[in-house]
């Protein structure tokens, strides 16, 4: 090559490749995702499955305005209020008991089994009879939300406690801080990282077992409007509930990692702070 | 009118552990030792014999077995407020920074610090030479930095005696060596009985007044040897032929399974 057109070549087009590969790497998911709807809808058209099949993207979106936003919303509410509600007792009961399970090892031999028999069990089978049992309010949809949410908090929780190094556990007996002290200021903060990551797992059970709940005995929120659309062949406003109940999910689990950065950013990756 | 008595003191001291398949491990047998006043003493010896379990049993967090250990002249039946304790790693607490963690065992001991007590933690990191990090984060130190900020937290108390558990075992060896200088900086600033463990033979020459070799499992003294270079040391000891003679007795000691 002449040294003059060396010379003219653009500065930045050496590095022209690697900013395609920027770009696609900061891009990919979008392009990925809109394929995948594109794919779908050209897919539903061009051989034309029936809606109550598989209805494509655009006749969903349709879907969501064949009801009113007041309906919407009543339905919204009522899903959010139950996995809302379980969530914080699936937090209030397990990491209280975790502090019990790290803290006295007869606790621990005694209470884990039971809590590995309440996790086994299959709680949508066992939903019907917690309906029929706690009667017809929110409570029984709060109770089966907990039981899928809560196994995770407390089995992460207690091996956070647990995964103290040994040399602060002696730290704090050689300043004979008390035990109460080593669980408030050594244990726990050492176990948030733990706690989160179990929080943010749970959230997504919480949408579960609050719609698992509504399959079981509700007239209200979305997994009873998706079977009750469903029922009706309105599979495509089925499918804008499913939406409605994803984009829960998402928020719902992006908040925790909201919260765990302004709260407890060192316990966080480095990348992630 | 009687000596006072010693500062740390262990007579046939014994320590025998059962595990879990019924049997016993001896991990300590029959050790016997004085510690003087603002006297620097290394405990030396292969892995697995013991040191810790010593280090441990004058802290108060394990009781022997047989034997007794004195601090004062007193038994020793929990830990006590005269010790300070360095670990091999320098266990930092990463929710605080650095002067939060010089200050935590006052936290953790009494639940609040005073801002003459804060004061007197950036005191010590003016010893450790972190002045300037007292706002820093466990991430932004280098491990010699958490070491020097390990020190300066087992310093908070003002402890007379200072239990070092092999502490710059972990840093890389020009770190080790910097290190070590600065404890004997620091160590002439605020003179405190140190038993110092280590299995590094030019570490326990340079720091100490005297070393204890101990032999391996189960640990016992096998001889305690006075150093007799002159302090303060410095580059220059390292140089020194005695520096060298002694480590050349303590290495063919170790290394002879019979010795006397």
């Amino acid at each position: 090559m002449p040294p003059e057109a060396a010379a003219a070549a653009p500065p930045n087009r050496a590095p022209l490749g690697r900013r395609v590969v920027a770009l696609l790497d900061r891009y990919a998911p979008g392009i990925a995702f809109a394929a995948l709807i594109a794919f779908w809808e050209i897919g539903c058209r061009v051989f034309r499955v029936p809606t109550f099949l598989l209805p494509s993207p655009s006749l969903i979106v349709a879907g969501a305005f064949e009801q009113t936003p007041a309906v919407w919303l009543g339905h919204i509410w009522a899903t959010l209020r139950v996995a809302l509600m379980g969530y914080a007792a699936a937090i209030l009961i397990s990491v209280p008991l975790a502090v019990a399970l790290a803290s006295s090892r007869l606790l621990s031999r005694t209470l884990y089994p039971l809590i590995v028999i309440v996790h086994s069990t299959p709680i949508v089978a066992i939903a019907p009879i917690i309906v029929v049992t706690l009667g017809a309010s929110d409570l029984p949809r709060v109770v089966i939300t907990f039981l899928i949410t809560f196994f995770p908090i407390v089995v992460t929780t207690t091996t956070g406690l647990m995964a103290v190094p040994e040399e602060l556990i002696e730290l704090s007996r050689s300043l004979r801080a008390g035990r109460r002290r080593e669980m408030l200021h050594i244990r726990l903060p050492f176990a948030l990282p733990y706690i989160f990551s179990a929080l943010r797992i749970s959230t997504t059970l919480a949408v579960v077992g609050a719609v698992v709940a509504e399959f079981v005995a509700a007239e209200r929120g979305l997994g009873y409007f998706i079977q009750f659309s469903t029922s009706f062949f309105k599979i495509n406003q089925g499918f804008a509930a499913l939406l409605i109940l994803v984009t829960i999910s998402l928020v719902f689990f992006q908040t925790i990692g909201i919260v765990q950065r302004i709260f407890a950013p060192w316990s966080l990756p480095k990348s992630e702070r | 009118m009687s000596a006072p008595p010693p500062v740390i003191r262990c007579a046939d001291v014994g320590c025998t552990f059962g595990k879990d398949d019924g049997s016993a491990v001896t991990a300590l047998d029959r050790l016997s030792f004085d510690i003087g006043r603002h006297e620097f003493v290394a405990v030396l010896g292969p892995s697995g014999c013991g040191k810790s379990t010593l280090l441990r049993l004058i802290a108060g967090l394990v009781a022997p077995s047989t034997g007794r250990v004195e601090i004062y002249g007193t038994a020793v039946t929990e830990p006590r407020d005269e010790v300070g304790i360095v670990f091999q790693r320098p266990v930092l607490l990463p929710w605080f920074d650095v002067l939060g963690n010089v200050v935590f065992p006052l936290r953790h001991k009494y639940g609040r610090v005073t801002a003459a007590e804060r004061e007197q933690a950036r005191e010590l990191l003016r010893l450790v030479e972190l002045r300037e990090f007292a706002d820093a984060h466990m991430d932004d130190l280098s491990g010699g930095m958490q070491q020097r900020v390990a020190i300066a937290r087992a310093l908070l108390l003002d402890p007379e005696i200072l239990l070092m558990d092999e502490p710059f075992s972990a840093l890389d060896a020009l770190t080790r060596d910097e290190m070590s200088f600065e404890l004997l900086r620091i160590w002439s600033d605020r003179p405190k009985t140190v038993l110092f463990i280590t299995h590094s033979i030019p570490e326990a020459v340079l720091l100490s007044d005297r070393i204890i070799v101990m032999t391996p499992r189960p640990g016992s003294v096998r001889e305690i040897l006075d150093v007799p270079l002159p302090r303060p040391r410095s580059l220059s000891t390292l140089s020194d032929p005695a520096f060298h003679a002694l480590a050349n007795h303590i290495r063919s000691r170790l290394f002879t399974r019979h010795a006397a």
